[in-house]
């Protein structure tokens, strides 16, 4: 065996660790969550623990239904997806299809810092300017609210559904487009007759990508909701099955923690659910 | 060939990242208060930097470490209440270490300057509901608290006696969110560390004392809690366990528990 063959079997090695370091976190993670996640269900009893309307982790007499963070983490979902996709779509559109190209340079660079920009920060700016604003404009006693978590959750899904939309429009062969020209459609018309059609299962994955995000962000919403785990209703306070997890953690024991295992457990069976319909779209996209 | 020859490389690499090291040195177990993990934090470290004995804390509740201590599971108990008598019965020593104040604050154009514990309760039960009953502006109080577990709550709602009934609008997984959001709204109420309140937010005063280091010392200020140590009366702590209980009840550890935010003791 030459000295060369040597070193590339070596090579092979180290990238097989490394690619199983991924696939081995997978599991990891996986594995440890099914594990800490079941005891709290059973003990607690399946229907109880997901259908239960009431929280109270540490009270005399505990209880532990998170029919709460569930739909409120759809409903907030839902929410920012019902303003986020309008504004991203059209947003791509524009950018792909019709922005001068110093504009576009601009508008583009702008939506990757709002892509950088940490989740924290989003939280910070929500609780000193939006939250006082909606206390403000909707004259209720405290902004901090399901409202004002969809509009945080909103504009930081912006970004992956713009960018997502805009690499699928910009794939739609030219050559459709000249064809509708030609045919005597307006621009506009060509557009959302032609172009988007045709990117349709692209432009669906960017908005699976700002569900996924939407559902899984902890610390922008954390500050700006109240995390009070009533049921869901717009203008109250309530918590996420992120800020449940996250909020009661650092302190907890016992049931109270192997409980917050199993909220775990749900939001990872949700992005897992989230990430097949994704998978779904990207391979249509691809045939 | 080539595979074998990787999965050696794969395994080397593996051998070479796990090393095993583990030398026991005498410690000072502590159990306990889940509300005395910072106080307790900054002592063990400042007291492994002079010494060099390491202090492990069990965070389980102050009921808990009491048990332990009694059982004799761990070095000291911590409690952040005072022993009960039946509990000093048992053989048990309680030394105060800290007196935990909070401060409940609200917007400093907030009219109301002085509150007494009953009516705090009303307040945070919800049985008073608008801040004209309390001789401030027509609008509806805005109950801020801590998350569930959180020590400041626990404290709030055991001098109050409002355990598990509180209605907040808002459960905040820090003091500082706490302060900066009663801060930003003119009709929250909110408690928070004494130590960490700031000039963003008016403490009011509870029964005429405002909160200050002498009145939580005091006890003039009520809402407020011990931070106890608690001891075996009949059998000797281990040596490393005396030097740590020393350290920590003398004046030389005052700094360090200031800076863990509570009034020190001694």
């Amino acid at each position: 065996m030459t000295k060369n063959k040597i070193i590339e079997s070596v090579i092979h090695g180290v990238f097989l660790i490394l690619g199983l370091v991924t696939v081995g976190c997978v599991f990891l993670i996986t594995i440890y969550l099914v594990i800490s996640g079941i005891p709290a269900i059973k003990e607690i009893g399946l229907i109880d623990f997901i259908f239960g309307t009431e929280w109270a982790s540490t009270a005399a007499e505990p209880r532990y239904g998170i029919l709460p963070f569930i739909l409120t983490s759809i409903y907030g979902t839902a929410g920012a997806i019902v303003i986020g996709v309008p504004i991203g779509f059209f947003t791509a559109v524009y950018l792909s299809k019709i922005a001068k190209p110093k504009i576009k340079s601009f508008m583009e660079s702008a939506v990757s810092l709002l892509a950088g920009i940490p989740s924290v920060v989003y939280g910070l700016v929500g609780m000193l300017v939006l939250v006082p604003g909606i206390r403000k404009l909707f004259n209720i006693p405290d902004g901090a609210s399901l409202f004002a978590a969809i509009i945080v959750l909103a504009i930081m899904i912006l970004p992956s559904i713009i960018k997502v939309s805009m690499t699928a429009l910009e794939a739609v062969p030219k050559e459709y487009e000249d064809a509708s020209l030609a045919l005597g459609a307006t621009p506009v018309e060509t557009y959302f007759r032609v172009s988007v059609p045709a990117a349709k299962s692209g432009i669906a994955a960017a908005v699976v990508l700002g569900v996924g995000r939407a559902i899984g962000e902890a610390m922008a919403v954390m500050m700006v909701s109240g995390n009070v785990p009533n049921m869901p209703s717009l203008f109250q306070s309530v918590r996420f099955l992120t800020t449940a997890v996250a909020s009661e953690m650092s302190y907890s024991s016992g049931l109270q923690q192997q409980a917050l295992f199993s909220i775990a457990l749900v939001l990872f069976l949700f992005i897992m659910l989230i990430n097949a319909t994704l998978n779904f779209f990207l391979k249509k996209e691809r045939d | 060939m080539k595979k074998i020859l990787a999965l050696i490389a794969a395994s080397l690499v593996i051998c070479a990242s796990m090393s095993g090291c583990g030398a026991s040195k005498s410690s000072v177990s502590t159990d306990g208060s889940t509300s005395m993990e910072k106080v307790i934090g900054v002592l063990g470290e400042t007291f492994e930097n002079d010494t060099g004995i390491s202090v492990t804390y069990n965070p389980t509740g102050s009921g808990s470490g009491i048990k332990a201590v009694a059982s004799g599971t761990c070095d000291i108990g911590l409690s952040s209440r005072k022993l009960k008598d039946e509990e000093k019965a048992e053989g048990l020593t309680e030394t105060i270490l800290a007196y935990d104040g909070i401060a409940i604050i609200v917007h400093p154009e907030n009219p109301v300057e002085d509150l007494d514990v009953e009516t705090i309760a009303k307040i945070y039960t919800g049985e008073i509901k608008n801040w004209k009953e309390l001789g401030g502006n027509d609008a509806e109080i805005v109950l801020i608290g801590r998350e569930a577990g959180s020590g400041t709550r626990d404290g709030f709602e055991s001098v109050t006696k409002t355990s598990d009934k509180c209605k907040y609008r808002q459960e905040l997984t820090s003091t500082g969110d706490v302060i900066t959001t009663v801060s930003q709204n003119p009709n929250a109420i909110g408690y928070a560390s004494t130590a960490s309140v700031k000039d963003t937010v008016k403490a009011v005063k509870v029964g005429g004392v405002a909160p200050s280091e002498e009145t939580i010392k005091d006890g003039s200020y009520v809402v407020q809690r011990p931070f106890v140590l608690v001891t075996k009366s009949d059998k000797k702590l281990s040596q490393s366990a005396q030097k740590f209980f020393d350290y920590a009840t003398s004046p030389k550890a005052s700094e360090a528990i200031k800076s863990a935010g509570v009034v020190p003791a001694n």
